[in-house]
């Protein structure tokens, strides 16, 4: 196990349960075999000139990601197209209906949605070379719809000039104490993939009554994970409830005066799948995209640029980031999230009113 | 049928449920569940107190720009234009800069002065009160708009004779212009009204982080995953309704006062004189104008050239970083800067186009059905732009007309958006021009076409252009249909922005923003510099 880098096995072992995840689908048709980069992939896919690219990764990152694939494949615009993980859901969902497929290559911070479109048939089956001969076996789909694009934690933080270290809380059980009433903020798990798969993780380990009490806190509700972590840089809050980890990196690594803390109870994982649709406009840009993606090169990028966490092998993660074997994460569970997702949304929004 | 089509849809869905049954439960949910009671509750308050404040603050500064001796009128008038200008939706992230309990510039400088504590603060902008404060900072120029056009109107013999039979100054402006600028107050405060109730941006940016939803948001809502569409529309009709019914009182007042504005040869109206006093009104509104102008662009150009947009910039650490960001990083700002202005223009053309035709139809009765006509064109005021949304995207994402996806379904939204107002111009400006020069055009033989186009268009050059001008404008600030109505080819800026609000990315916004405000004030210019155009001003709108 290369420093740094973590598979499935870590985080099994770090919170100690089996869990049925998105992954974990019964063999059925056997993936295809696994693309290498091409010079007549590179051809067809200049041919196209532009790949779409739906994703909720934050959009310095995400655009950091095209820059990067613009700057090795002059002649193939990339266009990001970035929302919340449920809004690039429901817009995609909307778009088919309307028989409209603009989106080439997607990526979503809440897995459950692959569940849904295998299930629609909407994914095509393809096999980068760098998934087939690097990536964990948990971290790819059998029939090669999908494979982990990145992993992220959410997490708790605080702003070092608003509260000193010894003052800050350090458990989800501490967020409910009177002191944060009115001075956190959180995001919405109706907007964000990440917020919607750690609200599960969180209401199945620590139950709701931990958001029934958060409720009553008076905590600034924004919609994006990415944005607690940028209200926090502002000095809008003291403290965010949730939040990207990889947004806190971005920010701290900067300079910026932001704290991460990661709770006893265990931090919420959030694994993010890449896919191409199978009526992508641009269906051979799609596949170097999606190879282009799973390089080390761009995981390198993604890790060091963009704070997220990779499952390849090859990425070296930066020192002073706290290595992910070391932190306890909740058990991800995308199957469960699929099937409750309506549920936590209202259920969410009787407690927090929007 | 434009306007006919989605609204059926809209009534269509409200009564059934998703199977296609005919139900009522969409209306039972409606009135039962508080989640939809207090939206409309809150939506009802917030749009009654903006109307009032806006009538407060707008018709006073209306008068004393229209009838004083003030200084600085017509400067006055354009920083009025420029909160016009200004989109609702900007002016409420501005104002997220400015007034934020904790990171706001002018809580951070009421700390910095009076050397309080770090949780106390002068504003919370994410209250129903900071809502209504920023609502209607971009609402309160329609009523000035109107109260100042109707006071230039106003002949000053009505006042003369006043004076010439005693009373004071202050006498005759309580009994003679006050009574006479009313019903424009009145349609003002209407204005105000259904401009509050219709909002979508500023509530969701404001509202949502509080905890809240209005009418609007609470609609938007319900299209997010998994989208209730039926429900959706069951809500939208009860702006629908509200509208109308205030529509209708407004016709029914201004009905019985309207004659009053009617006037015959005007002199020009007499200007109060204010003594020492001008000075303190003026300064009194440069206050007022601080809100929605000066202060908004401020904190926007700080945010745009800061690192952190809570610090105020200084020169050590100014960057560029977010004008590059967005012009060299951000993919989707290219498109999105086509989109709008391809719809701005089109949008413009086309309903400065149709306003025309169906104005000089109804105002010289050229055909049988002119006064059903001229109910049409009006019609779609009392349907708020989101409402409008959901109605265009239950009618065009199915056969037979599949719009959905392409930039013609927004095309529809805004010339539909536009149409009343810019119907109401010009069939007032058709009034004013004479028909004996058609007349004399016809009888020379020219058809009726040629002669509007070779006669009347060029008497009316300024209403044509301001009428352009202001659907241009208009388009721009637009949010709330597009927000409905957009796919990730068709995005146009509003919507954009209201994206990157919603990942925190205030520096690229502010950048965005700023650009959206040069380019829609250039526009504005430009058109009025061409030769032979003549020099406009957006006060007639």
């Amino acid at each position: 196990m290369a420093a740094g880098t973590f598979s499935r096995r870590d985080m099994l072992k770090a919170s100690g349960a089996a869990a049925m995840t998105v992954f974990a689908s019964p063999l059925r048709a056997a993936a295809p075999e696994p693309t290498a980069i091409t010079p007549a992939l590179i051809d067809a896919a200049t041919k196209e000139g532009k790949v779409i690219f739906y994703t909720s990764i934050d959009l310095p990152i995400s655009e950091k990601i095209a820059k990067a694939f613009e700057a090795k494949y002059p002649g193939i615009a990339v266009r990001v197209e970035r929302t919340g993980a449920e809004r690039v859901f429901q817009r995609i969902g909307q778009e088919y209906a309307s028989n409209i497929h603009a989106v080439d290559v997607v990526n979503s911070s809440d897995a459950s949605h692959f569940i849904v479109w295998r299930r629609d048939g909407l994914l095509a089956p393809f096999v980068p070379e760098d998934v087939a001969k690097h990536y964990p076996a948990d971290q790819k789909d059998a029939d090669g719809l999908f494979a982990g694009f990145r992993a992220g934690l959410s997490v708790i933080g605080y702003n070092t000039n608003l509260v000193k270290a010894a003052d800050a809380p350090t458990s989800f059980a501490d967020l409910l104490e009177p002191k944060w009433a009115g001075k956190m903020v959180k995001a919405h798990p109706g907007y964000s993939g990440t917020i919607m798969t750690a609200t599960y993780e969180m209401s199945r380990d620590l139950g709701w009554g931990y958001f029934e009490k958060l409720a009553k806190q008076r905590v600034m509700q924004v919609q994006s994970s990415a944005d607690p972590p940028k209200k926090l840089a502002l000095g809008e809050r003291a403290v965010m409830a949730d939040g990207n980890e990889y947004s806190m990196f971005q920010i701290k690594e900067s300079g910026g005066p932001v704290e991460i803390v990661y709770p006893p109870e265990g931090t919420p994982l959030i694994v993010g799948p890449n896919g191409i649709f199978k009526a992508a406009p641009n269906p051979n840009a799609a596949r170097l995209f999606q190879c282009f993606c799973f390089t080390a090169e761009c995981q390198q990028l993604v890790s060091d640029f963009g704070g997220l966490r990779s499952f390849h092998p090859d990425v070296k993660e930066k020192p002073g980031r706290k290595p992910f074997r070391d932190i306890k994460v909740m058990t991800e569970d995308a199957a469960a999230v699929e099937k409750n997702a309506e549920a936590i949304r209202a259920h969410y929004t009787k407690l927090f009113r929007v | 049928m434009l306007i006919l089509l989605p609204l059926s849809w809209l009534v269509y869905y409200s009564f059934h449920d998703r199977a296609g049954g005919f139900t009522l439960a969409n209306f039972a949910q409606l009135v039962t569940d508080p989640t939809f009671l207090d939206p409309l509750i809150t939506t009802v308050i917030l749009a009654t107190s903006s109307a009032i404040i806006c009538c407060v603050v707008a018709a006073p500064m209306g008068w004393l720009v229209a009838r004083t001796d003030m200084p600085l009128r017509r400067t006055v008038r354009a920083l009025v234009t420029a909160s016009f200008v200004t989109p609702p939706f900007l002016g409420a992230i501005a104002w997220e800069l400015l007034a934020a309990p904790n990171s706001g510039l002018l809580n951070q400088a009421f700390r910095a002065i009076t050397g309080a504590e770090q949780d106390e603060y002068l504003f919370d902008i994410y209250s129903l009160p900071g809502l209504i404060f920023v609502i209607a900072c971009y609402t309160f120029p329609y009523v000035f708009v109107l109260v100042a056009n109707a006071l230039d109107r106003i002949p000053g013999d009505l006042e003369d004779a006043s004076s010439i039979l005693g009373a004071s100054v202050w006498t005759t402006a309580r009994r003679v212009t006050v009574p006479l600028a009313m019903p424009a107050v009145l349609a003002g405060a209407l204005i105000a009204f259904l401009q509050a109730m219709t909002l979508f941006g500023s509530p969701a940016i404001l509202a949502l982080p509080a905890g809240f939803h209005t009418m609007t948001t609470k609609i938007w809502s319900l299209f997010q995953y998994p989208p209730n569409p039926e429900l959706a529309a069951a809500a939208s009709l009860p702006l629908l309704v509200l509208t109308i019914l205030l529509l209708r009182a407004e016709s029914f007042v201004l009905g019985r006062r309207g004659y009053s504005v009617v006037g015959g040869r005007q002199g020009n109206p007499r200007l109060v004189s204010l003594g020492r006093w001008k000075w303190a009104a003026l300064a009194v509104v440069f206050i007022v104008l601080l809100n929605p102008v000066f202060l908004p662009y401020g904190a926007l150009l700080n945010a745009a050239f800061s690192p952190v947009a809570s610090q105020f910039v200084s020169l050590g650490t100014l960057t560029l970083h977010n004008v590059e960001f967005v012009f060299f990083e951000l993919s989707a700002t290219k498109l999105a800067f086509e989109n709008t202005l391809i719809l701005c223009t089109a949008a413009a053309t086309i309903g400065t186009v149709m306003a025309v035709v169906i104005a000089y139809m109804t105002a010289r009765k050229a055909i049988a059905w002119h006064k059903a006509l001229g109910f049409l064109a009006t019609a779609p005021v009392a349907v708020p732009g989101i409402v409008l949304g959901v109605g265009l995207f239950l009618s065009y994402t199915r056969p037979p007309f599949v719009l959905y996806g392409t930039l013609w379904i927004l095309l529809i939204a805004f010339v539909t958006i536009a149409l009343p107002s810019a119907y109401q111009q010009l069939y007032s400006a058709f009034r004013v021009v004479n028909p004996d020069l058609e007349e004399a055009s016809r009888i020379l033989g020219a058809t009726r076409l040629g002669t509007l186009a070779r006669i009347t268009a060029p008497l009316l050059r300024t209403s044509v252009i301001a009428t352009w001008c202001f659907i241009f404008v208009g388009v721009i600030r637009e949010l709330s249909a597009a927000i409905m109505l957009f796919t990730s080819e068709t995005k146009v800026i509003s919507v954009l922005i209201f994206d990157l609000n919603e990942s925190g990315d205030l520096g690229a916004i502010a950048v965005l923003g700023l650009i959206m405000l040069i380019v829609t004030f250039a526009v504005v210019v430009l058109i009025n510099r061409i030769p032979g155009f003549g020099g406009v001003r957006l006060r007639n709108t």
